[in-house]
């Protein structure tokens, strides 16, 4: 059993803060990170390699920057590596993204792949589904659980906006999770060092042999136009008087409204 | 494309550095310098006060042999869920009717099982055609032969602009046809416009975890694909005697290796329908501590709402994930919105910003919550909310 982990080094969002003089981002200090889904994903890697045998297989497609990413993966228990890595892939949309990682992946070569359900940078949820599409493989978006595993099927529950679905699929297949899946365990002491002495290999666009119009900016069909702040609605009516004078504004507000 | 900072003239003041969203500038030897994570938004280019950074066309760029204008018509894929059609159809034929309009072209919804009836209410709800692909394979969802169907479609008959809900459905094989049918696909978009100049889809969605805004083109793409959330577009006007034409599509040849065994539906006891609630009250990071949600709820119960909150309740483990109101939760849209003890990222703005009435209670007054909220107080939550509880108690005997 192969198992792939597609990951993504991303910065950590939740940490990024808006200039309200500048309105520009404050990138300051905000640390890389695995996309926290992406965790979960090498998670159920480990989970499924400790029931069935095999290899778990982390990559990710990114700047050298990104190795440390994999060096993460390992530390959790991953068995290889790789960074698809290229300045060929800068300026990569979704499409050429996907593109990028099927190539690889077909190099590799897998039983399951697993995604986290999108990155927080991006926020799409497309990669995933659009690699399956390529492989012309099954693929099943949000699991929540998987219930069984055989060396030639799987059984999960994929959720939905009103509940679960649980779904049967012959291999190879494509999932992509969500954080309710598992609790991610922290790296050992032993996976640390292992990662530590690691060489990380790399594959370029020439190892996948992956064609130039459908990689970078080039393969990207979407173009950012530009990127704006968002605006406020700026009607606010600050609430005057004591606290208790505040609060009797607002109650009487909400029963205006027929809340109360 | 690609952005180019001019050494000579870069004075090294690094005004570009905070600009970039993507974090692809930095500093070599004192000069500005490109790297990776450049995503050519030209963000940086106006900020320049040396007018060092400027765009350049590779000389070599790809240019698809693709004729744009055999393309035409506005598409809304209509979504169903154990036989009836998701509010986020109507949504779309909502903002699919303004487009087709100001493209001069056709509105047609897109409708995988479900029965003529179903495919009646989208024409009242203002489409001009609906293709209806009646199937026992459309009964669960499974991405193949959705996507198989989409795309035998859109090959067949040249949408110039698809549109779907960027539901669990929508968000799952959209992609993959967008992925084989090589196009752009934008994801969440909060806002859709047609660019007057040159006729393409202005695509806005919120960008980098929710703390800007992008707009996204696909000039040399066709379809324009993307997806939106529901409760963000409005429904346009129903007609109940509106007309239309109902399409078959046959749907033979598809194929499916995915099996859906049981389709639960959560019930009521776990179930918290956010999207159609009328009033919420959410907790934030503010609260400090998973009690206070006993707080929010309290209050919630006491006045029909339920409860929300904010991204970083949710990933303090304060409360479940389908409480998270935002970017990554849910879209709503009540008429009165209760923030209590959320900063307003804007990644949770997105998602609650078209609320009627926002009210916002926050220790500081500089929260961006403000910037929306009608009403705002500005103090210790753990004092304003017993008082609020008390005096609504009182206020209704």
């Amino acid at each position: 059993m192969q198992i792939v982990v597609c990951i993504k080094q991303v910065p950590d969002t939740a940490e990024v803060r808006i200039n309200p003089e500048t309105n520009t981002l404050i990138r300051e200090g905000v640390p890389s990170i695995i996309n926290p889904y992406d965790v979960h994903a090498i998670e159920a890697a480990l989970q499924i390699r400790e029931q069935t045998g095999g290899k778990v297989i982390v990559i990710t497609m990114g700047p050298p920057q990104a190795e440390e990413a994999l060096r993460e993966a390992i530390a959790m228990g991953a068995d290889d590596v790789r960074l698809i890595s290229d300045r060929m892939f800068a300026g990569s949309d979704t499409w050429a993204t996907s593109y990028t990682l099927f190539k690889a992946i077909q190099k590799i070569g897998a039983d399951i792949i697993l995604c986290g359900k999108q990155a927080i940078d991006g926020d799409t949820a497309q990669v995933g589904p659009n690699i399956a599409e390529y492989l012309n493989i099954p693929h099943i978006a949000y699991i929540k659980k998987i219930e069984d595993v055989t060396g030639t099927s799987m059984r999960v529950q994929r959720l939905m906006d009103d509940g679960y679905d649980v779904i049967e699929t012959p291999l190879p297949v494509l999932l992509t999770v969500v954080k309710e899946l598992n609790v991610p365990r922290l790296p050992s002491l032993k996976g640390k060092m292992a990662a530590k002495k690691a060489v990380i290999p790399r594959m370029t666009a020439q190892d996948i042999e992956a064609e130039e119009q459908n990689v970078g900016l080039k393969g990207s069909p979407t173009q950012v136009k530009n990127i704006f702040a968002p605006q406020a609605k700026g009607d606010r009516k600050v609430l005057e008087g004591s606290l208790e004078q505040q609060v009797d504004t607002l109650v009487a507000e909400l029963r205006r409204l027929q809340c109360v | 494309m690609r952005i180019v900072i001019d050494a000579e003239k870069c004075t090294g003041c690094e005004a570009c550095i905070s600009s970039c969203p993507f974090g692809a500038i930095e500093m070599k030897d004192g000069k500005a310098v490109i790297n990776d994570f450049c995503s050519v938004c030209k963000s940086c280019i106006d900020v320049c006060p040396a007018g060092a950074i400027s765009e350049v066309a590779d000389g070599d760029a790809f240019t698809p042999d693709m004729d744009l204008s055999h393309y035409k018509d506005v598409w809304i894929f209509a979504e169903q869920r154990h036989g009836k059609i998701a509010g986020v159809a109507y949504e779309l034929l909502g903002i699919g009717r303004q487009l087709a309009d100001e493209r001069k072209s056709a509105l047609c919804a897109v409708l995988f099982g479900a029965d003529e009836h179903e495919a009646q209410e989208l024409i009242r709800w203002g489409a001009d055609k609906v293709y209806h692909a009646k199937d026992a394979i459309f009964d669960a969802f499974n991405d193949e032969p959705y996507s198989q169907m989409m795309i035998r479609l859109i090959e067949e008959h040249k949408p110039e602009i698809v549109l779907a809900g960027a539901t669990a459905i929508g968000r799952s094989f959209i992609p993959r046809v967008a992925g084989r049918i090589k196009t752009g696909l934008t994801a969440d978009c909060t806002q859709l416009q047609i660019d007057p100049e040159s006729g393409n889809l202005m695509q806005i969605r919120p960008a980098f975890g929710g703390n800007i805004m992008a707009t996204i083109l696909c000039p040399n793409y066709r379809p324009q694909m993307a997806t939106v959330r529901p409760r963000v577009m409005k429904r346009g006007e129903y007609d109940a005697v509106r007309t239309g034409e109902i399409i078959p599509v046959k749907t033979d040849g598809l194929t499916c290796r995915t099996k859906v065994l049981s389709s639960v539906c959560e019930d009521g006891t776990c179930k918290i329908n956010l999207q159609d609630a009328e009033i919420i009250v959410s907790g934030g990071r503010g609260l400090g501590d998973p009690k206070g949600f006993e707080l929010i709820r309290e209050l919630a119960e006491l006045i029909g709402g339920v409860v929300g909150s904010s991204r970083a309740a949710v990933d303090e483990g304060w409360i479940p994930y389908r409480h998270q109101v935002g970017q990554t939760g849910k879209t709503v849209c009540p008429k009165v919105y209760i923030a209590c003890g959320i900063s307003g990222a804007v990644q949770h703005l997105v998602g609650m910003s078209s609320s009627d009435i926002i009210i916002a209670i926050n220790k500081n007054p500089d929260a961006p919550i403000f910037n929306v909220a009608t009403y705002g107080i500005v103090g210790d939550l753990y004092e304003v909310l017993p008082m609020l509880i008390k005096k609504i108690k009182e206020a209704k005997g």
